[in-house]
Formats: C-alpha cells, structure tokens, sequence
C-alpha cells in the first residue's frame, strides 16, 4: 500500500508498506524519522508518543494506513529554526534527561499540556504525564522540568 | 512558541562544568530533540532483520529441527540453529554454560534455538514460527527450594548448586535475651530499562564484523563473542550504541552473537531489535530470594547475634549467580555491628528465567529480611524503630561481618538522624481524591485509610569486589584546533543513561584546565573499562580519565619547561595558558602545542580487593562500601489493600558529589525502582513459564505513582578514591523498597512478609 501523509510539515511519500504496520514503524524505518522511540508498542509506556492532525496518540497503536492525509507532528517537528521549543530545553536544564527513552514521549506530551494549560498544578502535570513511562529518574526532574517551562511560558 | 535563553547558566546553578559543580550533559540536546542514536534507531543501506526463536517450553529435549519451511519464505536469507555456531557454543558473564543457540536441550521458557534474517521484521517473525522444532517436554524443576534436594532433577550435569557462601564469625551457637526471627520472600523484579535490546552487526571486508550494541561491558561482550565466533578479538570490533537504562539487566549478552552470527552468514548488516515480550526472555531478571533470620539481642537491643539463611533462585544458568551471592553473603546483615554471625547463602539452578545482575545486586534481597528483623527487635525491646538502628549502626573503624574494616566513613546513625530530621507530609487531604489510595478510582474519601511510616538503611559495596581485577583504561588527547584546546576522552565506559560522558567532561575540564572536551563513542579500540555496574564507574573510569589526564598536563608542561628554559615546578595550565608560580602567564597552549597533539593512556585499579575463606566467609571481600538511609510515609486503604506513598525521603553519602544534580537523579530513579519492587513490580513465573511479560501487566511506578522526594546528600570524601567519591546508583535501590514495606506494615499492623506486597496481604483475605 503507498501511505502519503504531512510529517512535520513536509509531504511524505511510502510505498510497499505491509497493512500491519503502525505508523511507529512508518516514521522510525521508512521515514527516516526514529525520535518517536519504541519501548513496549503496546500502548503503555508513551515513548511513542506524535501528534496526530493535532492529537497526541501512541504512534504505536495507530496503523500507518490511518495517517494517509493527515498530519503528524513528531518530537523532531517540536524545536525550530530559533531553536529548542521551551519544553525541551527545560528538561535538558532540570536534569529531567537520563537515559533519554522515555524524552521523546515525554517532550511532546508535556508541550501538548502546556498549549492547553499554560500554568499547570502539579496534579494536573502528574495526570497529563501518567501514561509516559520514565524507569531512570523518578519522574521529580520530569516535574521540575514542566514547572520550569511553564514558568518560562507564563513570563510576559 | 519561541525559544527561550538557553544560557542555563543565567539561572545561576551552572558553573563552568567542572568536578562538583552541576553540569549538563553533553548529549541532552540531542535526546530532547530525537537524533540521539539509540541501538534501536540504527539502520544501514541494505541490512536485513534477525529475529530469534524461542524454546515454548522450560524443560525439553530437542528431537529435530526442520528449517526447510523457514526458508522458502520470499525474502528469507538465513536461518541458523546450534550447527552454525562456528566456534564454541558457549557464552556466560562467569561460566560459559548457556548455548548461544540450544543444541539438544532447552533449560528454561524462552532459551533461543534458531534465529532467522530477512528484509522485513514480520518476514522474519513469521518465516521463525515456521520453523519446526521437535520438543521432547522433559520434568522441570521450577522450586528453587527443592534444588538441592537428593532427589532433585539436575538441571545442569554438575548439579543444582551454583555458590554455596557460608559466613562463620564469633561464637557459633549463642544465645541471648531478646531473640527475634522472619522469613522473608522476595519476588522476582525486571530491570525494565525502556530501550529494547538491539544491535547491528555490520560484516566487515577483513572476514570480521563491527557491532553496534546497547550494553554495559564492551569488552567482556567482544570476549564471549571472540569465542563463539571462533575469532580473535580484532576481527570483533565493538562500539556502544546508544544505551536506553540498562540497571544490571545488559550485562549478560542479548543480542550480540546473535546478530553477528547472521551478518556474517548473509553478508550483509543485520539489525536485531527485540521487543517488550522478548526483552522479558531476552536478559536476566533480580533472583528471587527465600530469607530465614533471625537476630539475638540483649535487653537495650544491642545485638549478640545473627543467623541467616538466604536462597536465590538463579534460574537455568549462572550468569552473576555467584557475585550475587556472594554479596547477599557478605553484605546480607545490613550495615550493623554484629559481633556473632552464621549465615549461609545458596545460588541455585532451576528451570526458571535465568537471573543475573540488577541494581543492588544481592543486597536489595537482603535488605527487606534485616530491616523487617530492626522492626521487630526495636519492638520487641520497647526501643524507636530510629534509634535501634544507630544503636547498632557500622562506623568508621568497625568490622563488618567478614572482618573487614570500614575505613572510610560509615555515617548510619547521621544518615538515619538526617532523614528523620526532614518535614513530614501533611496528613492525608480527604477532600481530593487524586491523593488518597485508590486515587480517581474513587475507592475512598479517607474511609478506612492509616498513615504508616518506614525507616530503613543499608550498605552496599561499590566495584567489582572478592579479588577481581577492577579496573578501567582512559585514552585523553589534547591538542589546539581552530585557536582552541580542545581535549578528547576516549574510553570503553557504557554510559547507560547514569551521566558518565558528563562526569568525563567535567574531570578533563577540571585537570587541563580546557574548556571544550569530546567524549568519542565507546568502544574495544581502547582498553576495558570494566563494566557499567557495581556503581563503579566514576570510581574506577573517573580515576582512569583523572590519571590520564594528569600524564597529559605532565607532558605539555614537560614541553612548556624546555621550550621555556625553565624548572618544570610551578608550572600549570590555566585555561588556554601555562602559567608560572605567582599565576603570570607564561606561554599560551597553542604555542607550546602548535600542531602536535599529546596522547596519553593510563589504568586506573582500586585497591585490590581479596577473596573470602571459603569456610568462614572471612576477608577484606569489598573496596568500598556507599550507605544510604530512607523514610517512607503511605497512606494505605487498609479495606481494600491499596497503597499511596506519599513520601519516600532519603540521606545518601555520596563521598563527593562530581556532578551534584546527576547525583540527585541517580537517587530519585533508584528510590523510585526500591518502592517498585516493594509495590507492584513482579515478573511472575509459574511452572517455569512467565506469565505477564509487557508493561500491561508487569506494574513500573508512574508519574502518579511516585511521591515527591526529599535527598539529603552528604559529603564524606573516601580518601582512597579519586576526589573522593562514593557509588551513588545502587543504594537507594536498597533502601527504599524495605523503608515503603515497613511503612505499610506500620499502617496495616500486619507482617508483610512477601514482596511485593499485594492487595491481598494488606487486607488478610
Ligand atoms: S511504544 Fe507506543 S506506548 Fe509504548
Ligand atoms: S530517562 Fe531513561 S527512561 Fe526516562
């Protein structure tokens, strides 16, 4: 099947691919596109984590033949040509990076959060952040991170 | 949205990235932003995919295998079993005993018997279940207690004993006042570090291969790969690909043979990248362990005695077996003075997933029957859960139960002192669900829910310990690109995630006084590092790098004396100059330098450590020991089972903190694995098969799960290591889990006697 989808902006073209294949393992090994980590492709962990026509979905549990003509967004979209977005220079300010598997999920989820809620309690962050699992910090830097983009994002 | 300033250093915790000062890491950009290369995300021009069959069974004889099937599915290019190993059919980290490809026999669920190539991951999954294996399902021995049972089936020809370590100190046999015992039962844990085993081995032109692999230890990989391949070592090029957690559980080999053996037979790359279910099988897990203690004290709690019985399950082969019993051995008492001691700790054989190395490595075990055993002897002589531990708490100057000295600081009862000190949570806020037990679950507003609180402390030794030949090797070059020092560390060193290539940087920085340092990619170029383990490496490669660099500064300045005409004394470097005595600058590097380059290599070992009497457990077995204490607070629906840690506050000395906020982050990931196993984290095995291999049903502490933490580090430098640092990873790992456990039982009143501690035990139905 050939799968034509937005990624980061630019039109994606992919041919050949197996109807059984998520749209992870369309960005990570036909689009060149491996930010998007594969931890447990089951839908737990959130290392897979893009947005999807603005949503943000496990890559892993949507079939890449559901993204022909939409868009998508993955952690590589995130920084521009003025740089590391807000979220992701925080963590790497607040040590929130260790191992780094878990970040790719973690970023997008997080800059999704603070588009939407610009000052985020730290039940709210706890809530947002509860399907991305981290197994080498603790999740307090991943916190501290959040609270210091948020804090940034709110400077006038 | 705009970027921000990303001059982290206007937020003022920065400083110039040198030893003791908070430093970023040299590769978080690249992780926050995806082009971190993880071992998962390498791809070659032309590389085709390995897969890996797997025994069904725990226990069975091979009759046949038939691939022919296998192989006739288009885009097939190899399929291989045991007959195509070309060298010895062996691997294991302390004994090869595990085939690299089962040949008559598969000892546990999951054991690989034929691997198979082809253009397309599924291609290849599907070609595998095609091959045809004849089983011969044999009895499987899945007790680890029966083991050594006369009648017990021997899993291996040699027996069902891996170590037996007995520990005879004092008088055998005392009696005293107070006497307190517990049986503890701990489960089996996974190291479930996110990024799945992978590799690429790419076939070189010389008839050799290059492999890409996310592991701990480069050079004993390349030696077990030498040997199964029938190679020598400079054929087997090893570089570390980048590595996603690793926590003991890629020590072992995974993939590595594996891949190379399909490289080479197809001529092209091979990538191998397992996912969640296989990683279950794919790498050892933390044995599980069956301990009998109990503890004889006088009146006041002092203790006279101890005796202890503990049995790990090793699984179907060795693996670290051994050292991990002869940790929970050594180590197995806590951090306590006992004058009076007789442990025996087994490592056994069973049909079970093999077990190896994992963050605390024996004592993790240990820790919940001692510290449940400080619980009830404070108890049972009317003494503070606190204060019977810094009655009886190691010091500096102590012997420990092998007769070792402690010469460096042993700060228990401070370490204790410190995090009692911290503020306690409120008490529980009844009116916002989310905080209670059960959480949106909206199992209770407050009914039925007690506060409970913990304490523990533990000890753990850092580097390889009982006489191994523990050491690392820097390669460090400094040379002036571009009107600019710059200095290169090279090492073989597995930077897992732990900040290590920080910790390099900030040493050269600190010893050339440059500001730019490279940190190239690990890999068997360079001498061995020793292993990413033992909470050794900015112990052992930081000493290494630090020796290194030394002899670099020695040269340069050697070269400044002559070209100067001057004594080489007072001489030092100060950024881009060598400057004199009174700080007046003499020369600049890039004069003294020009277009040279000076290269040094250096090896840095510990002091050696010594192998323990093997009747008697005696001996100076370790090089170093870390200490760590915690306080746990939860509040537990005692109704229906369901915990909610609301604190988990620790004190940790750490020697010297070369990169504090990485320190901070070694103990709030470790804590947050101690709780884990004390919670929710168990690969559960029944007759030999693995019955929840994902993460939707093995539990990983979330971001709701986990509390917020309080770190107190302290600072008593070791003046026998390099800047005079401790090994942060592994004790909190330690103890946090028996600290959450007591706290439950303070809640529950009830024993608790396994772990981890579920529903149902809470709650006595
Ligand atoms: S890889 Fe998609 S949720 Fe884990
Ligand atoms: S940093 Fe390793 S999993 Fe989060």
């Amino acid at each position: 099947m050939r799968v034509v989808t937005t990624v980061n902006g630019t039109e994606q073209v992919a041919d050949d691919v197996w109807p059984g294949e998520s749209l992870l393992y369309l960005l990570r090994e036909r689009l060149g596109l491996p930010g998007a980590k594969n931890a447990c492709e089951q839908g737990e962990c959130g290392s897979c984590t893009v947005h999807l026509d603005g949503e943000p979905v496990c890559a892993c549990l949507v079939a890449a033949g559901q993204a022909i003509g939409r868009s998508v967004t993955t952690v590589e979209g995130l920084s521009g040509a003025d740089g590391l977005h807000p979220v992701q220079q925080a963590f790497v300010e607040a040590g929130a990076v260790q191992c780094g598997f878990c970040t790719p999920g973690l970023v997008v989820m997080a800059s999704d959060l603070l588009a939407r809620v610009p000052r985020p309690t730290d039940p709210e962050i706890r809530e947002a952040l509860a399907g991305n699992l981290c197994r080498c910090t603790g999740y307090e830097k991943i916190l501290d991170a959040v609270r210091l983009a948020a804090s940034r994002q709110a400077r006038p | 949205m705009t970027a921000v300033e990303t001059d982290a250093r206007a937020t003022g915790r920065l400083g110039a990235g040198r030893v003791g000062e908070d430093a970023q890491r040299p590769d978080g950009t690249l992780k926050v932003t995806g082009e971190f290369a993880y071992a998962s995300d390498l791809w070659h021009d032309d590389m085709v995919w390995g897969v890996t069959l797997r025994s069904p069974h725990p226990h069975a004889r091979i009759r046949r295998i038939d691939v022919t099937e296998a192989l006739t599915v288009p885009g097939v290019t190899a399929v291989l079993t045991a007959d195509d190993v070309p060298g010895e059919n062996a691997f294991g980290l302390e004994h090869a005993d595990q085939p690299v490809l089962a040949a008559d026999v598969v000892r546990y669920e999951g054991e690989p018997v034929a691997l198979v190539a082809a253009d397309h991951p599924e291609t290849a999954r599907r070609a595998a279940a095609r091959i045809r294996v004849d089983y011969e399902v044999l009895p499987a021995l899945t007790d680890p207690r029966r083991a050594l049972d006369e009648d017990a089936p021997p899993v291996h020809p040699g027996g069902n004993l891996v170590r037996h370590l007995p520990l005879r100190r004092g008088e055998q046999g005392r009696t005293a006042p107070v006497v307190v015992s517990v049986d503890v039962e701990v489960g089996m844990q996974d190291q479930a570090f996110l990024g799945p085993e992978s590799g690429l081995a790419v076939p070189a032109e010389d008839g050799g291969v290059d492999l890409f692999v996310a592991t701990q230890w480069l050079h004993v990989d390349q030696r077990q790969i030498c040997l199964a391949l029938g190679m020598p070592p400079e054929k087997v090029r090893v570089t570390l690909a980048g590595v996603g957690g690793a926590f003991g559980g890629r020590e072992d080999l995974s993939v590595h043979v594996h891949a190379c053996l399909l490289a080479l037979r197809t001529g092209r790359p091979v990538k191998m990248s397992y996912g969640r279910e296989e990683s279950f099988y794919g790498h050892v897990h933390r044995h599980p362990a069956w301990l009998s203690y109990e503890f004889g004290a006088e009146p006041d709690g002092t203790l006279v005695y101890a005796r202890a019985t503990v049995l790990l399950d090793g699984g179907a082969y060795a693996s670290s077996t051994g050292a991990v019993v002869g940790n929970a051995g050594t180590l197995g008492l806590g951090p306590y003075r006992i004058p009076n001691v007789t442990v025996d700790a087994y490592g056994v054989f069973t049909n079970n997933p093999p077990c190896g190395a994992m963050r605390g490595f024996g004592c993790v075990q240990a820790a919940f029957a001692h510290e449940a055993l400080m619980d009830s002897l404070a108890d049972a002589v009317g003494v503070d859960r606190v204060e019977i531990r810094r009655r009886n708490g190691l010091r500096e100057g102590d012997r420990n139960i092998t007769g070792q000295v402690i010469d460096s600081a042993a700060p228990v009862a401070e370490l204790l002192d410190r995090v009692a000190a911290l503020p306690l949570p409120p008490p529980a806020d009844t009116s916002d669900i989310r905080a209670l037990p059960g959480a949106v679950g909206n199992t209770t507003h407050g009914e039925g829910v007690r506060r409970g609180i913990g304490y523990a402390v533990t000890y753990k030794n850092v580097g390889f310990s009982e006489g191994f030949d523990d050491y690392s090797t820097a390669r460090v070059r400094l040379q002036v690109t571009g009107g600019e020092a710059v200095a290169t560390v090279h090492t073989a060193a597995a930077e897992v995630g732990q900040g290590l290539v920080t910790v390099q940087q900030q040493i050269a920085r600190t010893e050339l006084g440059v500001q730019q340092v490279v940190v190239v990619p690990a890999d068997t170029s360079v001498g061995s590092a020793g292993s990413t383990s033992a909470s050794r490496q900015t112990y052992v490669t930081g000493g290494a790098v630090q020796a290194a660099c030394a002899a670099v500064r020695t040269a340069v300045l050697q070269r400044a004396a002559v070209a100067l005409d001057r004594p080489l004394t007072g001489l030092r470097l100060d950024g881009e100059e060598v400057v004199g005595p009174g700080g007046e600058v003499l020369t600049g590097l890039a004069d003294v330098l020009g277009d040279d380059a000076v290269e040094e290599t250096r090896e840095y070992r510990h002091r050696p450590t010594h192998a323990v009497d093997p009747e008697t457990g005696q001996g100076d077995a370790h090089v170093q020991f870390a200490f760590s204490a915690h306080r746990a607070v939860v509040d537990v629906d005692v109704e229906l089972g369901l915990v909610k840690v609301v604190a988990l506050d620790t004190a940790q000395d750490v020697g010297r903190a070369i990169n504090p906020d990485a320190v901070v982050g070694q103990i709030h990931g470790g804590s947050a694995q101690g709780m884990g196993l004390a919670l929710m984290e168990e690969v559960v095995v029944t007759d030999g098969h693995v019955r929840n291999p994902s993460f939707t049903d093995y539990l990983l502490p979330t971001i709701l799960d986990m509390p917020p933490m309080q770190v107190e580090v302290l600072e008593y430098a070791d003046p026998h290591a390099p800047y005079g640092v401790r090994g942060v990873g592994e004790p909190p790992t330690i103890s946090s889990g028996p600290a959450v456990a007591a706290a439950v039982r303070d809640a529950c009143g009830r024993p608790l006697r396994r772990v981890p501690i579920r529903p149902e035990h809470i709650t006595g139905v």
